[in-house]
Parts: structure tokens; C-alpha cells; sequence
């Protein structure tokens, strides 16, 4: 088997077994970090599909993080003020169902993306980034100042959204939810990448002209890649919003984006189970350099650079060498 | 005769004070090779990039196929069957060489939008690329990594996935270029068998080369064509002699 299987097997395994074992010793603290880190996954799995096989730098996956987030806040406060959403022309109720967040979550932040990306894929390189991380900040500033939904201070929701057969406040039963995310998500990332849109992407990242002389349009491409990785982060962010039971601008913020692509950079670029480590990873050094100083930041910020300069693969890179799929 | 597969009708281009091409008329007839030569700095590659869809030409316009394609992007003449090769070797250099071709197979067929079968186990892309691998003779390569293959294999390689698109007519900028004597000889009769399924529109600097190959050749000086005729009619045309080959013709 390649090494990189083992690595993405051992992966999953540790994240189905080290939850099982704090519900043992009675450590519920221990499975809300894991499922952190596997929302957290879910978002980097997201940006890594624009940034890993199409070359997409974005800076403002933070918009559609907070997208999914605002989509179960604003949804579920209305549920729980009993409150309509909308009355004219047809009226909308609030709800606390998750498959219906999850699906006006996905749908949302899809279409935002869609939207954003068609504007912001006329560009490339560095004016990407800045203008991805510009619509982000506009985001950001608009939820700061919408007095209806919190404004600055956010949005409290008072009880985990529901979902059939399960009782959401338990921590093992949200993370199952969480983990069964993070693996149908994986599987169609892994899916995607080894079919047909896979290939025509990862070529449009290698080489533009290539993908026009074989008849193809890279910004096509790219506009469809970007909207499901946008779809998948919104995904991720309505589930860290049910986990926290709160939502806030703070989902918006450019240090969001910063951290999603630290996720996927830690993990290893490209590598389909790549931003699963580096979530893991960072909740990892958050937890144990977060209890040794308050200055944690500046530790993580140097084994970043360490990461950067000494092993471009992340995580993966370094663990199985420069091997890349090719099956 | 039948109408000609591409014909260029009048195409001018100018970058500032620079005319590079000026009113151009050229046409590609099946069966043929016809060799496009010119001093450095002439506007061959502009050319090839007007005709590809690169450049927007400032007047005139590109018939491929009885179809005015002027107004289409590169992808769609693509898709009609215009195939092009680049003068510098355009690939997707961490794939493997089969997964090059196959990509030119995937592009031709169009569904591109799929995202659950893997495409590596596509039975009839397979086979149309392995086909093109054949015809190149690069069957043996297919596993490696493009970024691994020497100069003149990544030649075969772009002809390869050329060749997956079904092409109606071949746009070949400098295919000898850098490829050292053996190959050359090869990549030129391989050229020579495909003209009779695929005409060819070739820039190309290795005068020997293009005397032994081209139906056609057509001299590009400043932007302007000097002069179009068979292999012996250029040889002796005065013009040419002056403008272009000099004394090395006489040599």
C-alpha cells in the first residue's frame, strides 16, 4: 500500500478512536476539541479543493465559512423567537432542523461563491488573493453592522439544532454527525479528483493553454471548482456555529481565511486528506501551546515557517515524500 | 480543387508603430505541409497565435472548415479540430504521459463535468490515447512523468495529444526546434506520413528541413508575405534570395 493510504487510513482511525476513548474516561472537553478539529478539516478539505488541485489562492474562504454560519444562526434564531423569516411574498419559518441548515447552508455559501468567483476568477496571482480577501472583509463589515442579527456581538442559539434519532447536546452524538461529514466529504473530494473534472482542473493549474488547445476553458473550470470548495466551507461553517451554539462576525474575519489556509498548508497542499492533518495538527499545538503561554500564536507562526521554507508538502510532504497520486 | 481546410483572409495586426502582420493571406489545402519561413522577428508566432485564437487580429478574419472563425476563443477552435503545438513544449508536466493524452482525449470528447468515475479507468480514452502514444511511438513511456522525458520526447508528446483531438488541420510552431539530428529525422517522417491524414501549417527554421517536407512554403519577411510557391519556386525566387536565405542558399 502507498504510504500516503496509510496515512490518510491512520488518520481517520485516530479521529474515530481518540473521541471513543475520552467518552471512556468521561473527557467531554477532549471530544468538543476533536470536533473542532474534524469542522475545521471540513473547511480546509473545502479550500483545498480550489487550492490544492485548481491553484486558487483564495484569501476569503472566511466569506463563505461565515456564510454557512450566519445561514444556521439566522435560521435558528428565528425558530427560537418564533419569528417568521420572511412574510412577503410567501412566508418562511425559522427552523432547528439540521439537513434543512445544512442544505440552505450549502446551497447559500454556493451561490455566494458562485457569484464571487465569477467576478473575482477575471483575475490571477496576487490581485486573486487581495480580491477574495476584499469580498470577505466586505462581509465582514456587513455583519458588524446589521443590527438584526447581532451586529458586533452575534447571535446566541440556546439549544443544538436537531437531527433525527439523535440527541445533538451529547458531544459523541454531534461529533458522529461531524466525522460522517468529514467522510462524505473526503470521498467526494477523493471522488472529484481522480475524474474527469479532476484531471481537466489539476491541468488548468499546470498549464492554461494546455487545457484551451485540448478544447477546454479554464475559467469554466475554476468557476465550478471554486463554488463547490465555497459550498463545502459554508458546510463546515454552519456546523462550527452549531457547535459553539453562536455565531458572530468573527466567522467573517480575515483571520479565519488565514487559518483555513493554515489548515491546508500545515497539512500539505493537493493532498486530498492533506488539511485533515493540518486541522488536527493546529487544534493539537492550540491545545498544548495555548496551556504553556498565552503567546501560543508566535510559536505556531514559527513552525509555519518552518513548514513553509523546509517542507512545501506539509505534513504529507514530509511524511511521504514527493510521491503524488497518479493512478 | 477543394476548398481549402484553413484559409487566412487579410489579417492585419499592429502593436503600436509595429505591423506585424500586414494584410496576410495564406491557406492550408488537405494533404498538404505548408511551411511558413521567415527571418526572426517576422510575426510567424503572431500569426500562428491569430490563427489559433491567442490574438485578436485588427482586421480580417480565419476560415477553418467553411466556418469564419475569427470571433471564437482558442477552446472552440479546438473543438472544430484546429490542434496546435507550442514552440516551447505545453504540458502538464506532472502528469504522466498517458495522463497527458488522455487529457486531450477527455477535451475532445467534452464531458468534462463529471465527478465520480475516475477517468484513468476509462476504457475508450484510453484507447484513443493509447493510439496517439503509438502513432508517436512514446507507447513505452506511458508511465512516466512528462517533467522526466527529454526535449524531443515532449515534442512526440504534444504531436500525441494532438493527434486525441481528431484534428482537421495541425498549427506546428518550430516542432525541430532543439531536437538534435536523429530526431529530427524522425519527427520529419513521421510528419510526412500524417500530412496525407492531417494537413499541416508549419513554422519551422531547419531549412533543410522544410525543403524536404513542404508542399508549400510561404516566406514571411516584416510582417508581410514576400512569397508563396512550391519548394523550387522559392528556392529561385530573387526575392526571397535577397530578403531571406542570402548567401546561404547559394552555399
Amino acid at each position: 500500500m502507498r504510504r500516503e493510504t496509510c496515512l490518510n487510513i491512520a488518520l481517520l482511525l485516530i479521529l474515530l478512536v481518540f473521541p471513543l476513548w475520552a467518552l471512556s474516561v468521561d473527557e467531554p472537553f477532549l471530544i468538543t476539541l476533536t470536533t473542532r478539529a474534524v469542522i475545521f478539516a471540513i473547511a480546509g478539505v473545502g479550500l483545498n479543493f480550489a487550492l490544492g488541485l485548481g491553484g486558487l489562492v483564495s484569501f476569503g474562504h472566511a466569506a463563505f465559512f461565515g456564510v454557512g454560519g450566519y445561514a444556521m444562526g439566522i435560521l435558528a434564531f428565528h425558530a427560537q423567537s418564533y419569528t417568521p423569516l420572511m412574510e412577503w411574498p410567501f412566508v418562511i419559518e425559522g427552523t432547528k432542523s439540521m439537513l434543512v441548515i445544512w442544505v440552505v447552508a450549502i446551497i447559500v455559501s454556493g451561490v455566494v461563491a458562485l457569484g464571487l468567483g465569477a467576478l473575482s476568477l477575471r483575475t490571477s496571482g496576487v490581485y486573486f488573493i487581495m480580491i477574495t480577501l476584499a469580498f470577505a472583509q466586505m462581509f465582514y463589515y456587513f455583519a458588524i453592522s446589521w443590527p438584526a442579527y447581532g451586529g458586533e456581538d452575534g447571535l446566541s442559539i440556546y439549544v443544538r439544532n436537531g437531527f433525527a434519532g439523535l440527541n445533538t447536546m451529547v458531544p459523541i452524538q454531534f461529533y458522529a454527525i461531524c466525522y460522517a461529514w468529514l467522510l462524505a466529504v473526503l470521498g467526494f473530494v477523493y471522488c472529484a479528483a481522480r475524474a474527469p473534472f479532476g484531471l481537466m482542473l489539476s491541468a488548468a493549474r499546470q498549464n492554461e493553454d494546455r487545457v484551451q488547445a485540448v478544447g477546454q476553458t479554464p475559467y469554466r473550470l475554476y468557476l465550478v471548482a471554486y463554488t463547490i470548495s465555497g459550498a463545502i466551507t459554508g458546510l463546515a461553517g454552519a456546523l462550527f456555529a452549531d457547535l459553539n451554539r453562536f455565531v458572530s462576525p468573527t466567522m467573517f474575519s480575515w483571520q479565519t481565511s488565514g487559518e483555513i489556509m493554515i489548515f491546508v498548508i500545515l497539512g500539505g497542499v493537493g493532498r486530498v486528506f492533506g488539511p485533515v492533518a493540518g486541522a488536527v495538527l493546529f487544534i493539537l499545538l492550540e491545545h498544548v501551546l495555548g496551556g504553556l503561554s498565552a503567546f501560543w500564536h508566535v510559536y505556531l507562526g514559527a513552525i509555519l515557517l518552518g513548514v513553509v521554507l523546509f517542507a512545501r508538502g506539509g505534513v504529507f510532504g514530509l511524511l511521504t515524500g514527493r510521491e503524488v497520486a497518479h493512478d | 480543387m477543394t476548398d481549402p481546410v484553413l484559409s487566412v483572409e487579410g489579417i492585419c495586426k499592429a502593436f503600436g508603430a509595429l505591423e506585424a502582420s500586414r494584410n496576410i493571406d495564406i491557406d492550408l489545402r488537405s494533404g498538404e505541409i505548408h511551411a511558413l519561413i521567415g527571418p526572426n522577428g517576422a510575426g510567424k508566432s503572431t500569426l500562428i497565435s491569430q490563427i489559433a485564437g491567442a490574438l485578436q487580429p485588427d482586421s480580417g478574419r480565419v476560415v477553418f472548415g467553411g466556418q469564419d472563425v475569427t470571433a471564437m476563443s482558442t477552446a472552440a477552435r479546438s473543438r472544430l479540430g484546429m490542434a496546435r503545438t507550442f514552440q516551447i513544449s505545453s504540458l502538464a508536466m506532472e502528469y504522466t504521459v498517458l495522463q497527458n493524452v488522455v487529457l486531450g482525449a477527455l477535451g475532445a470528447r467534452g464531458d468534462v463535468f463529471r465527478f465520480f468515475r475516475p477517468v484513468m479507468k476509462d476504457r475508450a480514452l484510453l484507447e484513443r490515447a493509447s493510439l496517439a502514444l503509438q502513432k508517436v511511438g512514446l507507447e513505452e513511456f506511458r508511465a512516466f512523468r512528462t517533467s522526466e522525458l527529454s526535449h524531443g520526447q515532449r515534442r512526440q508528446l504534444e504531436v500525441a495529444v494532438a493527434l486525441t483531438l481528431e484534428p482537421k488541420a495541425f498549427l506546428m510552431d518550430e516542432p525541430m526546434a532543439g531536437l538534435g539530428a536523429e530526431g529530427s529525422q524522425r519527427l520529419m517522417g513521421f510528419l510526412d506520413g500524417l500530412r496525407h491524414q492531417t494537413p499541416i501549417l508549419l513554422i519551422e527554421h531547419d531549412m533543410d528541413a522544410v525543403f524536404a517536407l513542404a508542399d508549400r512554403i510561404s516566406v514571411l519577411v516584416y510582417g508581410e508575405i514576400i512569397a508563396t510557391g512550391s519548394v523550387d519556386d522559392i528556392r529561385n525566387n530573387p526575392l526571397v534570395r535577397s530578403a531571406y536565405l542570402g548567401e546561404e542558399a547559394d552555399a
